[in-house]
């Protein structure tokens, strides 16, 4: 997993989000203060793992510190309960994907470490995607 | 309130210059401003130096250089707006009656490629969504969705600023470029090609602020700092130059520039329609389309129409970015504002040969990037 306290990776795997007691917000990363009132100890919540697609681009070169493959998608998913993520995409040409799509979590192998162990992260897939 | 002039202004070109360091380029820079300002060694009571890659206390290496040490000399990173972030320090310490002269500079070498930035977490890079121009073309996607801008816009975007920079020998780039070369050029990030991202690269400049009392008019007509200002983001834009993981589904988030500009046009009592010359952020041609929205040089929706209509090319009613822009001068981060200021001082005083603005006497300079922050500074005579 590239960071621990980022996502599950179980089925179906789910983002580890935040929502706040006090203004409502909800928060990815989770976080131990609200970034939008300052309120302590929002409440940790599994953020919903479907959305619509609400904007996206792909990487064609690799940016400094990334040892994946390439091209790969990247782009904003919209939610329920008012929040966008910034996240990967399972689909690298933008061609392929329309505004406002849904999109579902899924977990998706970056590269391989040193000691030869697959490492994950989070990544949006088109719902309905094999 | 004592008034702030802008008294000599110098530059170190940008482009890349192997075995010159950034202390070297600055000393240029600072050398050619005192200069023209007239000022000498103990003639200037405070220096920041705005620097984002340069290291510890670049601005003492540079002061060192020339035996000018002593007075208070602070370095001053915010990211792209680090040249305006120094300008709004120094002005707000003349206008304080706490200097009456102080040096501001700028000087960076970057790395070559995109812009690698500790800002982000090394599990971000490793995930790849540290991908700096990926933000770039999501805040294009938005701006063509919600804007209508077109891949052929952006092109004319590159084709207008290129253009401009032909006459710059400051910039890094002085060739012109046609549309189709720039759409033949690689896809980076959807939508925009790499014609279309300006480089991050080397370079300085440099500026004397003087209280208007002890200002001598020496080098020529007297260019006015109406207004520095620097605002950061506020919280909730997913694609904010702040750059967070996640946003609220809230369009009505005022952008760092935003804040900026209307501070700005506030301090200086003026307002978008009084401008004539403009030098805007055009890291990328979307984000010269997006400052013009932001600034408010155009309605909301309105910026391709107004690229289209001509206004901001030379010759036309606001020209932006003159110079040729980041797009034809690259970015050296900690330079990069100063050496707009640079730019428009000298199309205020009418210097500026074929690029000039005819009849320019309100002019406006613009950053915005990580941080986030934005710099918006307005200049008079």
């Amino acid at each position: 997993m590239v960071r621990p306290g980022l996502f599950t990776d179980g089925d179906p795997p789910a983002l580890l989000g935040s929502r706040c007691t006090a203004c409502g917000t909800f928060h990815f990363p989770r976080h131990d203060t609200c970034p939008y009132c300052a309120a302590e100890g929002p409440e940790a919540v599994e953020l919903p793992s479907r959305g619509t697609l609400w904007a996206w681009t792909a990487v064609t070169a690799p940016p400094p510190g990334y040892e994946g493959a390439t091209p790969y998608g990247m782009g904003v998913v919209e939610l329920p309960h008012g929040i966008r993520v910034i996240t990967r995409l399972t689909v690298s040409d933008p061609g392929a994907l329309v505004f406002g799509q849904s999109m579902e979590l899924c977990v998706v192998p970056l590269h391989t470490d040193d000691e030869g162990n697959d490492v994950i992260t989070f990544a949006f897939a088109p719902s309905g995607a094999p | 309130m004592s008034g702030v002039v802008i008294s000599g202004v110098g530059m170190h070109p940008f482009g890349r210059f192997d075995g010159v360091s950034t202390t070297d380029m600055g000393v240029a820079a600072v050398r050619a401003a005192l200069a023209e300002a007239g000022v000498s060694k103990g003639g200037f009571q405070a220096a920041f130096c705005a620097t984002a890659y340069g290291g510890v206390a670049t601005g003492h290496k540079v002061l060192s250089r020339l035996g000018m040490t002593g007075m208070p000399i602070v370095d001053v990173e915010a990211g792209c707006a680090s040249g305006g972030a120094a300008l709004m320090l120094a002005a707000g310490a003349i206008r304080a009656g706490q200097y009456d002269t102080v040096l501001v500079f700028g000087t960076e070498k970057m790395p070559k490629g995109i812009i690698r930035s500790s800002f982000f977490e090394p599990w971000q890079e490793e995930a790849g969504l540290a991908a700096t121009p990926a933000f770039f073309g999501l805040r294009a996607q938005r701006l063509a969705l919600t804007s209508g801008v077109t891949k052929e816009h952006l092109a004319q975007v590159v084709v207008k600023n290129r253009r401009h920079g032909v006459a710059n020998l400051d910039a890094m780039y002085q060739k012109e470029v046609t549309a189709d070369q720039v759409l033949a050029s690689r896809v980076v990030c959807e939508p925009l090609h790499l014609f279309m991202l300006c480089s991050p690269n080397e370079g300085a400049a440099a500026v004397v602020l003087r209280r208007d009392d002890v200002s001598s008019t020496a080098a020529g007509t007297p260019v006015r700092l109406a207004a520095a200002v620097l605002r950061s983001h506020l919280p909730g834009a997913v694609l904010s130059e702040s750059t967070p993981l996640s946003g609220l589904t809230d369009d009505t988030v005022p952008a760092p520039t935003t804040l900026a500009a209307r501070a700005a046009f506030e301090e200086a009592g003026l307002g978008p329609e009084d401008l004539h010359v403009v030098e805007c952020q055009d890291t990328d041609a979307a984000r010269e389309l997006l400052s013009y929205e932001e600034i408010g040089l155009c309605a909301p929706g309105g910026s391709g129409a107004l690229l289209e209509s001509g206004a901001t090319t030379l010759g036309g009613r606001l020209p932006v970015n003159p110079s040729g822009g980041l797009l034809s001068k690259g970015e050296p981060l900690g330079a990069s504002a100063l050496g707009q200021a640079v730019e428009l001082v000298r199309q205020l005083r009418g210097e500026c040969g074929p690029r000039q603005v005819e009849g320019a006497t309100t002019a406006l300079a613009h950053t915005v990037g990580r941080g986030a922050n934005a710099g918006v500074v307005i200049l008079t005579r």
